[in-house]
């Protein structure tokens, strides 16, 4: 029992993480030091974190651009992400991929991708990877409900489920692609249904406590490592701020909002913590723990220095022409041989 | 003439359009209820419904199919790609289907399709969300390629494209919605014809070809270059990059005797180069330096605003380019 609480009060320290760094994104964000597109991930932090504690070193996971959750419940540090967000070097893509792209390797994150549907095969590839070489690896693909509609998602499930992939697809449906309900986009209700065509087991749950989404994600992801294919994982979640950024959310009424902030995923594991037997004392202080962390990797990201030009074309590959420089148009650097810039 | 925004200009393209004609109809993501997610589309739904103004699921490659489906059996679809860089899921949709559809029949299949929608850098969206598909699309014969820089052009050549009988590849630019500038009455019912381009500013010194967000930067740069080197460029907006109206673009070089070409793609192709050869065979002797080339840097767009800076053409860069073909 004193393992389930020192889990649960970890896996509450990393919701609350994942939940102060957004709030603190959204600030910088509207300060102007944060640019481009912003997908926060309130609402949903049981996911992550339940998908994290289910899964183990090795792993490999890949979602969509809103991205920031799992990096983070994986492991990433703060700094890393918040210095990504602010276009640093220090940055976990060192500044080139922004909010929609991180990445981070050594926790076995392979991406924030930003078109719709667009990783699914990608994340399949690695599972094709694990089979391949015949280790234990497993891959955990993350999507929204949205994503469901589109042709890279039903091509990566199709040759997943053909092959017997190692790998568990997390549908995380927050009830909205953008603007849209998903009573517009989808004649099912339970999408599950999808992942039965191509031969998939399929689970179907609410995602606001952090243990169920562990102990369910788990059997899933034990049944990948077993070698007995993949899982379909509808988890019916809600997103708290607008689409991104630049979305106020108007579809939705206030009504619905507050109605869904009563199961807040953060809530329920503090309610549970006390009832455990953990002193709102302890909590008072973890939490400032995580106040002060969170404040320090903001101090972090504006402190870093900017992207690096070096970087941006050394990450590149076959950019050069093979013409001489001075036959390149302006504004084409080549790249010599063995040069890092 | 009063004065409305590029994004108005697009939807009272539409607008127009769909009150002229039944068959034409709008379907994409959120161009109904959600009123566009860049608002191009708002009101469309309230005046036409639901019937015409249609919101799909996230199925690029499936919409656009739709449309070249219906286009080929009589209907007038308007496919709008919330950017251009969800196309790359819908390429095949367009460069095997529609742009095909005419030829593989014969010509007794006409497509009559618009596929339209925000093309180029916006700010900070990072390598996914930031391509110039201009290149892409201009290499496909089959497909007339528009891209718009004023508010006048987008409407008027909007209304031609919609008209248009075959496939037309409809670039706006991202960050070109907010621009305002004059647009013709509503009763004008101004159509302005594929393959003009348009003069834009008058001058002997240079010649600079330039088109979408990039246009407005060689507009300053020509302001800058007129108050500091008292040097007068000739600003030449192409409109249409597919057919090219190459004539408008040589005629001015054998006025300035100097070229600059100024885009927002990427160097390797596409129709800056393009423009760069038909000039240099077609002017050669009138030439007085080589052709000059400003672009996007030869690298996936980075987030960071520093970078992103670099990489996207700039007055700095145009200026520097004017100077070298001005021998200044
Ligand atoms: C192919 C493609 N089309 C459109 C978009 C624009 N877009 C980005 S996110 C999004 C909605 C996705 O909704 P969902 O899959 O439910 O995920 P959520 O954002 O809710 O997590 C859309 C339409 C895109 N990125 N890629």
């Amino acid at each position: 029992m004193a393992s389930g609480i020192d889990e649960l009060r970890q896996q509450y320290r990393r919701m609350l993480e994942i939940r102060r760094f957004e709030e603190e994104a959204a600030r910088a964000y509207a300060m102007g030091k944060i640019g481009g597109f912003l997908h926060l991930y309130i609402g949903q932090e049981a996911i992550a974190v339940g998908v994290a504690s289910a899964t183990r070193e090795g792993d490999y996971f890949f979602q969509t651009y809103r991205d920031h959750g799992i990096a983070l419940a994986l492991g990433m540090t703060l700094e890393a992400g918040m210095a990504e967000l602010f276009g640093k070097d220090t940055g976990c893509s060192r500044g080139l991929g922004g909010s929609m792209h991180f990445f981070d390797p050594e926790v076995g994150f392979y991406g924030g991708w930003g078109i719709v549907g667009g990783h699914v095969a990608v994340a399949a590839g690695a599972a094709f990877r694990s089979k391949y070489v015949g280790d234990e690896r497993v891959t955990v693909c993350f999507f929204g409900e949205g994503a469901t509609n589109i042709g890279g998602f039903h091509e990566g499930l199709s040759l997943a489920g053909l092959w017997k992939l190692p790998i568990v697809f997390i549908c995380e449906n927050n009830q909205y692609a953008m603007g849209t309900p998903m009573s517009r986009t989808s004649p099912l209700e339970d999408l599950t249904l999808k992942a039965q065509g191509y031969g998939m087991v399929g689970d179907r749950f609410e995602g606001h406590d952090v243990s169920v989404v562990k102990d369910r994600v788990k059997t899933a992801v034990d049944r990948a490592r077993k070698g007995e294919g993949p899982t379909f994982i509808e988890i019916e979640t809600y997103r708290f701020r607008g689409h991104s950024m630049s979305d106020p959310a108007k579809y939705r009424s206030r009504n619905e909002l507050e109605e869904r902030k009563k199961k807040d995923p953060i809530a329920i594991v503090r309610q549970r913590l006390l009832e455990a037997g953990v002193k709102e004392q302890a909590l008072l202080e973890l939490e400032g723990e995580v106040d002060d962390a969170v404040a320090a990797c903001v101090k972090h990201a504006d402190e870093a220095p900017p992207a690096e030009e070096s970087v941006m074309w050394s990450s590149v590959h076959a950019p050069t022409m093979a013409v001489p420089a001075d036959r390149l148009p302006r504004g084409v650097v080549r790249v010599e041989e063995g040069s890092d810039a | 003439m009063r004065e409305i925004r590029y994004r108005e200009a697009v939807r009272e393209a539409m607008l127009e359009e769909m009150e002229r004609d039944e068959r034409v109809f709008l379907m994409g993501e959120e161009v109904g209820h959600y009123q566009g997610a860049y608002k191009v589309s708002e009101g469309l739904l309230a005046r036409f419904g639901e019937k015409r103004v249609i919101d799909t699921p996230i199925a690029e490659a499936g919409f656009a199919g739709i449309g070249v489906g219906a286009a080929m059996t009589g209907l007038r679809p308007i496919i709008e790609f919330m950017t251009w860089n969800f196309s790359f899921v819908a390429f095949d949709q367009i460069i095997s289907n529609a742009a095909k559809a005419s030829q593989m029949s014969g010509g007794r299949v006409p497509c009559p399709i618009v596929f339209r929608g925000p093309n180029g850098a916006a700010k900070q969206v990072a390598s996914q969300h930031s391509h110039s598909v201009d290149p892409f699309y201009t290499n496909i014969p089959g497909l007339w390629v528009v891209m718009p820089s004023t508010p006048r052009d987008a409407k008027g050549l909007l209304k031609t494209a919609i008209r248009e009988d075959n496939p037309v590849i409809f670039l706006e630019g991202e960050t070109l919605y907010n621009v305002k500038g004059e647009v013709p009455d509503v009763e004008a019912d101004e159509a302005i014809p594929f393959g003009k381009a348009r003069v834009a500013r008058e001058g002997d010194g240079c010649t600079i070809v330039a088109w979408g967000a990039p246009y407005y930067v060689v507009l300053d740069a020509a302001e800058r270059l007129r108050q500091e080197h008292g040097l007068e460029c000739e600003v030449v907006d192409p409109r249409t990059l597919r057919p090219l109206d190459i004539e408008t673009i040589v005629e001015s070089v054998k006025k300035t005797h100097r070229c600059v070409v100024v885009h927002e793609h990427w160097p390797y192709g596409g129709p800056g180069a393009e423009i760069v050869d038909q000039v240099q065979r077609e002017a050669f002797d009138w030439l007085d330096a080589p052709i000059e080339r400003v672009a996007a840097l030869d690298v996936p767009m980075p987030y960071a605003s520093n970078l992103e800076t670099l990489v996207l053409p700039n007055v700095d860069r145009v200026i520097e380019a004017v100077k070298r073909a001005a021998y200044l």
